[in-house]
């Protein structure tokens, strides 16, 4: 059979596997009955169900028509790398670093997945957002943020 | 009479000096996002959340409110002026309202657009004055297996409604469910799924998932995508006020835009976006002469107006009186009004009457101060456009950031929103929608004690669900739209309908 599309495909296989492993997991515990559902009675019927959707996700991906095979595209490397990086590296060194390095940080390392980066932007939209951000939710708000370095 | 009574207990306190801050706060705030396309009312409610613990929760909701239906309003001035809507709901205004701008009648325009959501915003904030306290009535009378019913009409109905594909939207919701059994099983204490991780025990924070899957998703999703041209008509901005035909062209269609938002906003699933696109079909169907449609037709620009607002308006009234959202939004306020310490449900409207009638009267006093002010500022509303987005997303990601930290202090919760980024970057790059994964999530735990309840009740015979006639007749409604929808010539218009949305 041929693929008619891509992006069906993909998220049937994709819903498949997640469903079953909730499923999977759920046997850990207690099942229970119909007349005292258990802890696990819940997710187990809804991992099956989301497998059975994936199911025919996957079935309507190979028989219905598509002009164009609805294909998935090229993944932007640089931006997802970028902004999923720069979250991550804000998650761990704020408690490490403070806010006021790895806030700025961050800020750069966002634009730098941007297409029209130029350093000077960048360390300019740092600036003015760390400021704002510190006399917003620090000044202002009072958020519990560690500023310096621990 | 009970409903000016208690509209006065609401006016007393949605027109309190504090209040009437928050909802202009929020009214400005919601249109600059409504103005500002790749950022949503979603995001920003999320975004905000964890700042608002210190306020009072009648204020943090008016405020909440206001930005919701905020961004109606600044949707629409974008979709006129440059044809690029700034909320889905503002997509049909697009049609005509920017050929009127290209005819030089961008003023005219913007007038009925934002009179027709004052008035609509009028009559859709009596509506739910008046119907929520009947509702919230017979809320009362409701068990846990009416309550399970409810909500999984609520879910078939988002699902119906909403989006694209059928069976990807149901398998979105299904996940929403599965995410939010995440959790310590709240009958027997066992947790659940937490791999002895122990910030899983408590579950995944909504806020997180939202962030993750509507900020930074859509963030990776708009760099991947090529800049794209735009053509802006601000400085043809002239001459606000329509004239007299103006008035008699827009009036009729803008209360039959009323009439249609109002009902169809109550309804489970995209509210507003759907009744947006049902009062152009209907002004377009009744209009004298058709054809003037889609090259600057008023009518075309004050019907789907007023009705994207009565149904922002309506959509609190499920939310409201049941405690049960119908729509993304509406799952956040929820989730808001949770983690200020008030349990959402019929109760409220008794046990919080100031929140409860303030809430409403404060829509109001928002889309009061929205014609007023909006009006004039639409020239700075404009230029806000001409930001270019290199500076916008770093600012977006640096909020959004903040905030994920705060909500708990726990780099935990930093570490999550990165995945849910690349989950919600997967769900943009395979076409399926986050917003019914949101709805799920927040009725999933909601749900499964409904429903174990109602099993206990039964002692094990899922036939309750058929036997006690207000859950049976929601699961039929349920089976009808299921099936109604699988109806060959009905899917091929709901496709036509939401192709033409993106």
């Amino acid at each position: 059979m041929k693929i008619k599309s891509q992006r069906d495909f993909v998220s049937g296989i994709a819903l498949v596997i997640v469903g079953a492993a909730f499923a999977v997991g759920a046997t850990n515990y207690d099942f229970g009955s119909a007349v005292r559902p258990g802890p696990g009675y819940f997710p187990f019927g809804l991992g099956i169900l989301l497998a059975i959707l994936g199911l025919i996700i996957l079935y309507t991906s190979m028989v219905q028509d598509r002009e164009d095979g609805d294909p998935i595209g090229s993944i932007p490397w640089r931006p997802l790398l970028c902004v999923v990086g720069a979250i991550a590296f804000f998650g761990f060194s704020l408690t490490r670093l403070g806010f006021l390095i790895s806030f700025p940080v961050m800020i750069v390392l966002t634009s730098a997945g941007g297409r029209e980066f130029t350093w000077r932007d960048a360390l300019l939209n740092a600036g003015v957002l760390t400021a704002l951000s510190y006399l917003l939710f620090i000044y202002g708000l009072q958020l519990n943020i560690p500023l310096w370095p621990a | 009479m009970d409903l000016l009574n208690n509209l006065c207990i609401g006016f007393q306190t949605s027109l309190s000096l504090i209040n009437l801050w928050y909802a202009f706060l929020g009214a400005m705030l919601g249109t600059l996002i409504g103005v500002l396309p790749g950022i949503g009312p979603i995001a920003t409610i999320a975004m905000l959340l964890p700042s608002m613990y210190s306020l009072q929760p009648t204020s943090a909701l008016i405020m909440l409110a206001g930005i919701y239906y905020g961004a109606q309003y600044g949707g629409s001035t974008t979709a006129i002026l440059i044809n690029v809507p700034g909320e889905a709901s503002s997509v049909v205004t697009a049609l005509d309202g920017y050929q009127m701008a290209r005819n030089g009648r961008a003023g005219p325009a913007l007038a009925a657009a934002a009179l027709s959501s004052f008035f609509a915003g009028t009559v859709g904030t009596l509506a739910v004055a008046a119907f929520a306290p009947p509702l919230t009535t017979l809320a009362f009378e409701f068990g846990a297996p009416e309550y399970c019913a409810l909500m999984f009409l609520g879910l078939i109905g988002a699902v119906v409604l909403a989006s694209g594909s059928l069976p990807k939207a149901l398998a979105m919701v299904v996940l929403g469910l599965l995410l939010g059994q995440i959790n310590t099983d709240v009958i027997t204490a066992v947790s659940r799924f937490s791999f002895d991780i122990p910030e899983l025990t408590d579950g995944i924070n909504f806020v997180v998932i939202a962030m993750g899957l509507f900020s930074f998703g859509e963030i990776i999703a708009n760099l991947g995508k090529s800049a794209e041209h735009r053509e802006v008509f601000v400085k043809k901005v002239t001459g606000l006020m329509p004239t007299r035909q103006d008035f008699k062209d827009s009036a009729p269609a803008a209360a039959r835009g009323t009439l249609i938002g109002c009902l169809l906003g109550v309804l489970p699933g995209a509210g507003p976006i759907l009744a947006s696109f049902t009062s152009y079909t209907v002004e377009k169907k009744i209009a004298k002469a058709p054809e003037t449609f889609g090259k600057g037709a008023i009518e075309g620009v004050a019907a789907p107006e007023a009705a994207n607002n009565s149904a922002a308006q309506t959509s609190f009234i499920p939310m409201l009186t049941l405690g049960i959202p119908t729509s993304a939004v509406m799952a956040l306020m929820v989730g808001a009004m949770t983690l200020m310490g008030i349990q959402p449900g019929p109760q409220v409207m008794t046990s919080n009457p100031t929140l409860f009638w303030g809430l409403i009267t404060s829509m109001w006093v928002g889309n009061l101060m929205l014609v007023v002010l909006n009006l004039p500022l639409i020239g700075i509303w404009v230029r806000l456009l001409t930001v270019p987005y290199r500076f916008l997303f770093p600012a977006i990601m640096a909020f959004c950031a903040i905030g994920v930290y705060s909500l708990s202090n726990n780099t935990f919760d930093v570490y999550c929103a990165a995945a849910f980024a690349v989950i919600g970057f997967l769900f943009h790059k395979l076409g399926l929608e986050p917003a019914p994964l949101i709805l799920g999530f927040i009725l999933g735990p909601m749900m499964e004690e409904n429903l174990r309840r109602a099993l206990l009740m039964a002692r094990g015979d899922w036939s309750i669900f058929l036997t006690r006639p207000i859950a049976a007749v929601m699961i039929a409604i349920s089976a009808i739209l299921m099936i109604v929808i699988t109806v060959p010539a009905i899917s091929k218009k709901r496709e036509e309908v939401f192709v033409e949305e993106e």
